[in-house]
């Protein structure tokens, strides 16, 4: 995983499959990254995750949760068919907005 | 009639979820089977061996076992551990419900092994362990 971050911004561009294993190895470096980085917005990028299951979900909700404590959001970009079909599945799209491209996810548009 | 079977039993760390899911996969492979059915089973095992490892195995070192027979079209696919048991299935299976909230567990396990699979079924005793049979129906077939 790399974090980029600009500004008040953290990209989180995931390279895994994201399941129990690999979350539980990236959580606690993206929260870090939040706090001390004074983070209001997170996006995940999953344009390399070929496999997610619902701890990717979890995931996703326990970040949510974060950024509400702190006034931010989070959405999401490059999210594959497969991936679709579970994030629909599971109602993520009603808290956080997933885009097209990265360029759409950093403007909050679209 | 066609048939075959595999059994795999390994230790409950959580590197083996990964390991679990491309093993059914790499088996089930020998049927015509479409990339997204090889998904939907890929996120089914990976589910119910996560179950066991998170809470079957809470705290504790055991083995799951994983079986997976081929009957003809459908796909047949067992995931046990000897762990603490589930007390209340009916609970558990509840979209969102989870035991275990500080673990950002999202209480969809089951609900995406139900949607994913054509048939789930939970057997669990507490202090004996868990046992979840699925059944998936290839479209094409052999």
């Amino acid at each position: 995983m790399k974090l980029d971050k600009k500004g008040e911004t953290l990209i989180v561009r995931l390279d895994g499959e994201l399941d129990h294993h690999y979350a539980s190895q990236i959580r606690e470096s993206i929260d870090a990254a939040v706090i001390t980085g004074n983070i209001k917005k997170i996006i995940f990028d999953f344009t390399k995750v070929g496999f997610m299951d619902s701890s990717g979900i979890g995931t996703i909700m326990g970040r949510f949760k974060l950024m509400q404590t702190v006034g931010g959001s989070v959405c999401a970009f490059g999210v594959s068919e497969r991936l679709d079909k579970l994030i629909t599945m599971c109602g993520i799209k009603k808290i956080i907005n997933i885009y097209e491209s990265e360029h759409d996810a950093t403007k909050g548009v679209g | 009639m066609y048939s075959n079977e595999m059994m795999i039993r390994f230790p409950s760390k959580s590197a083996n979820e990964g390991f679990a899911r491309v093993a059914v996969a790499a088996f089930v492979a020998q049927l015509d089977v479409t990339v997204e059915e090889l998904s939907d089973i890929k996120t089914a095992v990976s589910e119910a061996v996560t179950n066991s490892i998170v809470h079957g195995y809470e705290n504790v070192k055991g083995y799951i076992t994983v079986e997976c027979r081929i009957e003809d079209d459908t796909v047949h696919i067992t995931v046990s551990d000897s762990g603490h048991g589930i007390s209340d299935i009916e609970k558990a299976r509840q979209p969102l419900y989870t035991s275990r909230p500080e673990l950002e567990r999202s209480g969809m396990g089951f609900t995406v092994m139900e949607t994913f699979m054509d048939s789930v079924e939970v057997t669990s005793a507490l202090g004996v362990g868990t046992t979840v049979k699925m059944k998936k129906k290839i479209s094409a077939g052999k």
